[in-house]
C-alpha cells in the first residue's frame, strides 16, 4: 500500500527548471522519470523507527533567493569558523540553502585535473562524466525518497580526481542553510579514478535555529581500483529539519573508502551509510558518533557490504542521548557468497544521558560465505554513578565530570578523524549540545 | 601548625538498609598517620567511603566534621575541594580521559576560572611525581586507569594525592597486589608528603606497610567499630599473633558487621 500524496512540484516544474539551468537532456530526462515513479515506490523502512507520520513530502519551496559570497568575509561567523581563513590556496565549495555562492579551487587541483565543481556547473561542463556516475551507487527507484531527490535535486557538488592524482590537501565543501524556507535535496558525487587518493570533507550547517523543511541529501563515493576515498562529514542542521541522507560508496579492487560522520542535527534524521566493497582486497571503515538530545528521533543504518575476497568491513560507531531523544542504531555487515577470507566487525555503543532518553544498538551479521571472519559488539548503557563518583572524589564538579566521561565516551571515534579542523570543530559541537 | 582536623563522631552507616558502622569515633590531625586494621568485612571501607560521599552509603546518624566544618552536608566534589581524599581500594576506570586531561581538571577545580594551572607548569609536575614514583611516562595520555594493572593502579592513586596535596588522606588498601619495589616507592611518596598540614589513615592488612611509613596511632575495627587503639606495636603485636587475643579480650565470636558484641 501506498499513500498517496501529491506531491508539491509536477513535472512541468521540474522540467522547466532543468531548463532553466541548462542541464544536459539525459538528466532532465532522469529527473522527469523518477517523479513519475516517485508517487509508485514506497518510503524506506529504516528498521526500529516509524517515520510514515515524517513529512519528506510537502513543502512549500524549491528554490529560495540566495546571494553568493563575494568573499569568505562575507560569511557567517559560525560559517568563518569552519574555514581555514589562513589557508591561501584552498579547495573550498560553499551554498547557501540551493545556491552555489561561493568557490575556490587550488592550483594543485587545477593543475592535476581534478574536477570540484557545484553539481549545476558538473552538468553544464562535464555532462558525459557525471552521466557515467550520477544516481548508479544509489539509484532513483530505490524508494520514493531516492525518487524525489532525483526529481527535485536543487543543490551539490562534484568532485572528480583522475587516474594516479594524489591529492593533498583535503577538498571542503560547506553547505549553508539560513534560509528557514528552503529546501534541500543535495547531491555530492566523488570520483576517484584507479590508484587516487582525496580527502574530503563536508559540513551541513544551519545557521537559522529552527526551521519547518527538510533536506534530502544523497552522496555517491566511487573509489576505483586502489584509490582511496576518505570523507568527512558533520552534520549540524536545525531543529525541525527532517532529513534523509544516504551516504554510499563503491570501493573497487584493493580501493579504500573510511567514512568519519558527525550525525549532529537537531531535528529528526534518517541515516544510511552504506559501502559496498565490490574489488577483491577492498577495504570499508565506517565511523560515526553521534549526540541527541531534544525530543527528536533518529535511525542510524551503518551497512557495509562485501563482495570482493579479501574485504575488510570495519563500522565503529558511538552515541550519546540526552533529554528525550531517541538514537536507533542499526549495523549490518553483510558478505556475500564468493567474498572469501573477508572480515567483516562492528561495534556500537550508546551512551543515555536522562532517563527518558531511548537508545538501541542492534548489531546484524549477514554471512553467506564460510571462509570468512566476523564480530560484533554492542552496548546500551547509563553513565556509571561509581565513574562520577571517582571523578568528583578529586574535585572535579559533577557537570565536568559527566563531561569528562561523554567525551570519553565518544573519543575512541572523534579520535579517529582524518582532518585535525574537522574534529576540532566536532568536539566544540558535542560540547554544545551535550551541556 | 596549619594543620587540619577530621572529626568522625558516633558514626553510624546503612548500605542498601543494612547497617554497617555502629559507632564510630576517631580523630585525624594534620601531622598524624594513622592506621586501621581489621579483618575482611568489619566495615573500613565502608568507613573511608562514607568520609568521601560514596552515593550508595548512607550516614544515619553521627558526623563527619573538617575543621568544624560539616562535612556530611558537602558534595563530593566539595568534599575533595575541602581537603579530602580518598585512595579507593577498587579505582574507577574511565575509557576515553586521558590519565593527564583527568588531574588537571581535578587541579583546575581549585582554581577560580582564569586562574589555570598552566599547561607546562601541569606538564612539569606531572612528569617529576611520576618519575618519583617510577612510573612509564606513557601514563600520562592512557585513559584512566584501563587497563592498568593492579599495581599500577595503586601507584597512579598515589600519583593523584602527591599531584592534589590533600590536607588530609584515606588510603584503602594502598599496599594490595603491590610487589616490594612498588611497595617501597608507593611508601615514599606517601613519606614524601606528610608534614604538619598532611593527615593520614591507612587503612592496611599488612605490617609491612607500616614498616616503611610508621603510623602514631593504630586501631582495629570489629563489628562496624573501632574496638582498640593504640601505637605502632599494636600492629606489630596483631602481625605476630593475629586478632583471636583481641576478640577474646572483648568476647567477640564472629568479628563481621552482622555481629553484636
Ligand atoms: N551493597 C551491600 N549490601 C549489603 N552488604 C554490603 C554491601 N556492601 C558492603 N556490604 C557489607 O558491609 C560489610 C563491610 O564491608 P567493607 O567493604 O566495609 O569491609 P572491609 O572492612 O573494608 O573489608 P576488606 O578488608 O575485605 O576490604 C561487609 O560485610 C560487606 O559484605
Ligand atoms: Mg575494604
Amino acid at each position: 500500500m501506498t499513500t498517496e500524496t501529491k506531491l508539491p512540484f509536477d513535472q512541468e516544474y521540474i522540467t522547466s527548471f532543468s531548463k532553466d539551468m541548462n542541464e544536459p537532456d539525459w538528466l532532465t530526462e532522469l529527473r522527469v522519470q523518477a517523479l513519475e515513479k516517485a508517487d509508485a515506490l514506497p518510503m524506506p523502512r529504516p528498521d526500529k523507527t516509524k517515520i510514515d507520520k515524517w513529512n519528506f513530502t510537502q513543502f512549500a519551496n524549491l528554490l529560495v533567493k540566495s546571494e553568493a559570497f563575494a568573499s569568505l568575509d562575507e560569511l557567517p561567523e559560525d560559517v568563518k569558523a569552519l574555514v581555514n581563513l589562513e589557508a591561501k590556496d584552498s579547495s573550498l565549495y560553499i551554498q547557501r540553502n540551493n545556491k552555489p555562492a561561493y568557490i575556490s579551487v587550488s592550483k594543485e587541483l587545477r593543475e592535476k585535473g581534478v574536477v570540484f565543481t557545484d553539481i549545476f556547473t558538473a552538468a553544464r561542463e562535464h555532462g558525459e562524466l557525471l552521466k557515467k556516475y550520477f544516481m548508479t551507487a544509489v539509484k532513483s527507484d530505490e524508494h520514493r525518497l531516492t525518487a524525489l531527490h532525483a526529481a527535485f535535486m536543487n543543490g551539490g557538488a562534484f568532485l572528480y580526481v583522475p587516474k594516479n592524482v594524489e591529492i593533498t590537501q583535503p577538498v571542503q565543501a560547506i553547505f549553508v542553510h539560513d534560509n528557514a524556507e528552503a529546501n534541500v535535496f543535495n547531491h555530492v558525487l566523488v570520483v576517484a579514478e584507479d590508484n587516487s587518493s582525496v580527502v574530503y570533507v563536508e559540513n551541513y550547517i544551519s545557521t537559522v535555529p529552527q526551521a519547518d523543511s527538510q533536506f534530502n541529501i544523497v552522496t555517491e563515493a566511487v573509489a576505483g581500483n586502489n584509490a582511496r576515498i576518505q570523507y568527512g562529514a558533520v552534520d549540524t542542521l536545525a531543529k525541525g529539519v527532517t532529513t534523509y541522507v544516504n551516504r554510499r560508496g563503491i570501493a573497487a579492487r584493493d580501493a579504500r573508502i573510511e567514512w568519519a560522520l558527525g550525525m549532529m542535527n537537531d531535528g529528526n534524521t534518517v541515516s544510511e551509510n552504506v559501502t559496498n566493497l565490490v574489488g577483491d582486497g577492498s577495504y570499508g571503515d565506517a565511523k560515526t558518533v553521534v549526540v541527541g538530545r531534544g525530543e527528536q528521533v533518529q535511525n542510524f543504518t551503518t551497512n557495509i557490504v562485501h563482495f570482493g575476497k579479501r574485504s575488510e568491513g570495519y563500522i565503529l560507531k558511538h552515541g550519546v542521548v540526552k533529554d528525550s531523544a531517541t538514537s536507533i542504531f542499526n549495523g549490518i555487515g553483510k558478505i556475500e557468497h564468493g567474498a572469501s577470507k573477508s572480515n567483516a566487525e562492528q561495534e556500537s555503543r550508546v551512551l543515555m544521558l536522562s532517563e527518558k532518553a531511548r537508545g538501541d544498538a542492534n548489531p546484524i551479521l549477514l554471512i553467506d560465505e564460510d571462509d570468512v571472519t566476523a564480530g560484533h559488539a554492542a552496548s546500551v548503557g547509563r553513565v556509571d554513578p561509581l565513574q562520577l563518583y571517582y571523578l568528583m572524589s578529586r574535585g572535579i564538579s559533577q557537570a565536568e565530570a559527566e563531561r569528562l566521561v561523554i567525551h570519553g565516551f565518544l573519543a575512541p571515534v572523534v579520535n579517529e578523524l582524518p582532518i585535525e579542523g574537522v574534529k576540532k570543530q566536532l568536539v566544540e559541537v558535542i560540547e554544545r549540545k551535550v551541556k | 601548625m596549619g594543620g587540619s582536623v577530621l572529626s568522625i563522631k558516633d558514626l553510624h552507616v546503612e548500605i542498601e538498609g543494612k547497617e554497617i558502622l555502629k559507632g564510630v569515633n576517631l580523630e585525624i590531625k594534620g601531622g598524624e598517620i594513622h592506621a586501621i586494621m581489621g579483618p575482611n568485612g568489619t566495615g573500613k571501607s565502608t568507613l573511608s567511603s562514607a568520609i568521601m560521599g560514596h552515593p550508595k552509603y548512607e550516614v544515619t546518624s553521627g558526623s563527619i566534621t573538617l575543621d568544624g566544618e560539616n562535612v556530611l552536608e558537602m558534595e563530593v566534589d566539595e568534599r575533595a575541594r575541602a581537603g579530602l581524599f580518598l585512595a579507593m581500594q577498587y579505582p574507577s576506570e574511565i575509557s576515553g580521559v586521558t590519565n593527564a586531561d583527568f588531574l588537571r581538571s581535578a587541579i583546575n577545580s581549585r582554581r577560580e576560572e582564569g586562574q589555570e594551572i598552566s599547561l607546562m607548569k601541569f606538564i612539569r609536575q606531572m612528569d617529576s611525581k611520576m618519575e618519583f614514583l617510577e612510573m612509564d611516562p606513557n601514563m600520562a595520555q592512557r585513559y584512566l586507569n584501563e587497563g592498568f594493572s593492579g599495581g599500577e593502579k595503586k601507584r597512579n592513586e598515589i600519583l593523584q594525592l602527591m599531584m592534589l596535596e590533600p590536607k588530609i588522606a584515606i588510603l584503602d588498601e594502598i599496599d594490595s597486589g603491590l610487589d616490594i619495589d612498588a611497595l617501597k616507592v608507593v611508601s615514599n611518596g606517601i613519606n614524601e608528603m606528610r608534614g604538619s598540614d598532611f593527615g593520614c589513615l591507612i587503612i592496611t592488612h599488612y605490617q609491612r606497610l607500616l614498616n616503611y611509613i610508621t603510623p602514631d596511632h593504630v586501631h582495629v575495627m570489629m563489628q562496624g567499630k573501632v574496638v582498640k587503639s593504640g601505637g605502632p606495636e599494636l600492629a606489630q603485636r596483631l602481625e605476630a599473633e593475629g586478632y583471636d587475643w583481641i576478640k577474646q579480650e572483648l568476647g567477640i565470636e564472629d568479628e563481621t558487621v552482622g555481629q553484636e558484641a
